[in-house]
């Protein structure tokens, strides 16, 4: 099986290189067209900030490939809110592969980014096949997508908000599942299962 | 619901953990990697790991460490120490660390936080405090009162200095008072990009007489980004006030847990039944 991790300046993508590593699977860090399309697997990482992101995609046109995969895609946090259509942060026009708009914490009594060990539920997601309803993953972001039809797992901070989404082929996570310990590395495992 | 994290800190030097107490008079407490993938599976939340050596020299060592723990740890960890570059911090991300931790460079050159914000993103920066409480003078007030003395001469006197405390902020791994004082140089922090306070009470560290609640709960109260509550950490109910009281986010000890005092998990299930929400 051939996974690729889509490589553009999303920081540092090490935790997912060694996660995936932990379980036994090898991966091609790539931004090469033709790697990603054949690839049975790709990931789609990201920590960082959206625009510069989103700017570097659409100078390698990556912004094109993505949408247009065929195989299983795994877009994690910055990954998955540039899979959506739009995201506060910076005004980025995004992927447009989810149809549901990225928006800001509201500021408030909590704190923000949103740091830390949170619970998702309502899972729907063959991802989370295996897991305790109420499974604690890590999470750190200030911006999030709302609960939409979209969403396959859910979390509260502040509001309720997508922690999980899927679409045809497309998955994503809003968390950091290589560094969730045994949940985390539970969904990496069903992924690759797909 | 989001929880309140736990996190052993592991001082390296050399490549092996130490824990000094008031910073001086270190013990060695072992390997870091097989430390570090032991309390990840005990439940520890984050961990980090801090060079207290922090030479050129030993710079590649402590690149080889993070990969090492990277490797074997599966939830986040920070490093820090002796980091004042965005090539340092580079150099450490791609290593496998999820956030690193600066302190003197950032009091040395503001601007630093800044520009590793805006490289790597606001979420791996934490902006490490180390504070004490000092007597400074805040008023010189004048007693404007005439005495004679015995033989008839007049002498006007005389001055008081007041002293307050105030919690000044301290470089070089506590050697190096500042000018700036912690409330608002964790504002400035914040404002230039910090993602999370690492707030060290050099008064209470090593004396496991508690954390410095007061003082967390002015930082954390003031800021809208996390504060991990570092010093003087000794018994289970030190973090149940920590997290209530001192209103931190997170709490960090080091010796208590390597020497197996308290268990990571004796110690999330003990604060979950006092109703602070843990990951179990």
């Amino acid at each position: 099986m051939k996974t690729v991790i889509i490589k553009y300046n999303a920081g540092n993508v090490q935790s997912v290189m060694y996660a995936l590593e932990r379980i036994g699977a090898s991966y091609l860090w790539t931004d090469d067209e033709a790697e990603i399309r054949t690839a049975d697997k790709v990931i789609f990482p990201g920590v960082g900030e959206a625009s510069t992101a989103m700017a570097y995609l659409r100078e390698k046109g990556l912004d094109r490939v993505i949408p247009t995969l065929q195989q299983p895609v795994l877009g994690t946090c910055v990954g998955m809110q540039l899979m959506c259509q739009y995201s506060e942060e910076n005004q980025t026009q995004a992927l447009g592969i989810f149809p549901v708009d990225v928006r800001r914490f509201p500021a408030g009594e909590l704190k923000v980014p949103h740091v830390g060990w949170n619970n998702l539920y309502d899972l729907k997601s063959p991802l989370t096949e295996g897991m305790t309803p109420h499974p604690y993953v890590y999470f750190v972001h200030s911006y999030a997508a709302p609960v939409c039809e979209y969403t396959v797992a859910s979390c509260d901070y502040v509001v309720p908000f997508s922690a999980m989404l899927h679409k045809d082929n497309f998955y994503a996570a809003q968390f950091h599942a290589e560094i969730s310990g045994k949940e985390g590395q539970l969904i990496l495992e069903n992924f690759l299962k797909l | 619901m989001l929880t309140k994290r736990i996190i052993p800190c592991l001082d390296i030097k050399d490549g092996r953990t130490v824990k000094g107490t008031n910073f001086v008079n270190l013990r060695d407490a072992g390997d870091p990697v097989e430390l570090g993938a032991l309390y990840a599976e005990q439940g520890a939340d984050e961990l980090v790991f801090l060079d207290i050596t922090a030479t050129v020299d030993n710079r590649k060592t402590l690149v080889e460490l993070v990969r090492n723990v990277a490797r074997h740890v599966n939830i986040p960890f920070t490093v820090g120490g002796g980091i004042s570059s965005v090539a340092d911090v580079s150099a450490l991300l791609n290593a496998g660390a999820d956030k690193i931790s600066i302190n003197s460079s950032a009091v040395r050159r503001p601007e630093l936080i800044d520009e590793l914000a805006l490289q790597f993103g606001s979420q791996c920066i934490i902006v490490a405090i180390d504070t004490r409480e000092i007597s400074v003078p805040s008023d010189v007030v004048s007693h404007q009162e005439t005495t004679t003395s015995r033989f008839g001469n007049e002498r006007v006197s005389t001055h008081e200095i007041r002293l307050t405390t105030e919690h000044v902020v301290h470089t070089h791994g506590g050697r190096k008072a500042t000018e700036l004082r912690t409330l608002p140089w964790a504002k400035e922090a914040q404002e230039r990009g910090a993602g999370e306070i690492l707030l060290t009470s050099m008064d209470a560290d090593g004396t496991k007489a508690g954390f410095a609640l007061e003082l967390t709960a002015a930082v954390s109260g003031q800021l809208s980004i996390p504060v991990i509550a570092s010093g003087g950490a000794g018994l289970m109910e030190h973090f149940h006030e920590v997290f209530t009281t001192g209103k931190a986010d997170a709490g960090l000890a080091a010796s208590i847990f390597h020497f197996r005092e308290i268990g990571i998990q004796p110690l999330k299930m003990y604060l979950q039944e006092k109703g602070v929400t843990m990951r179990l």
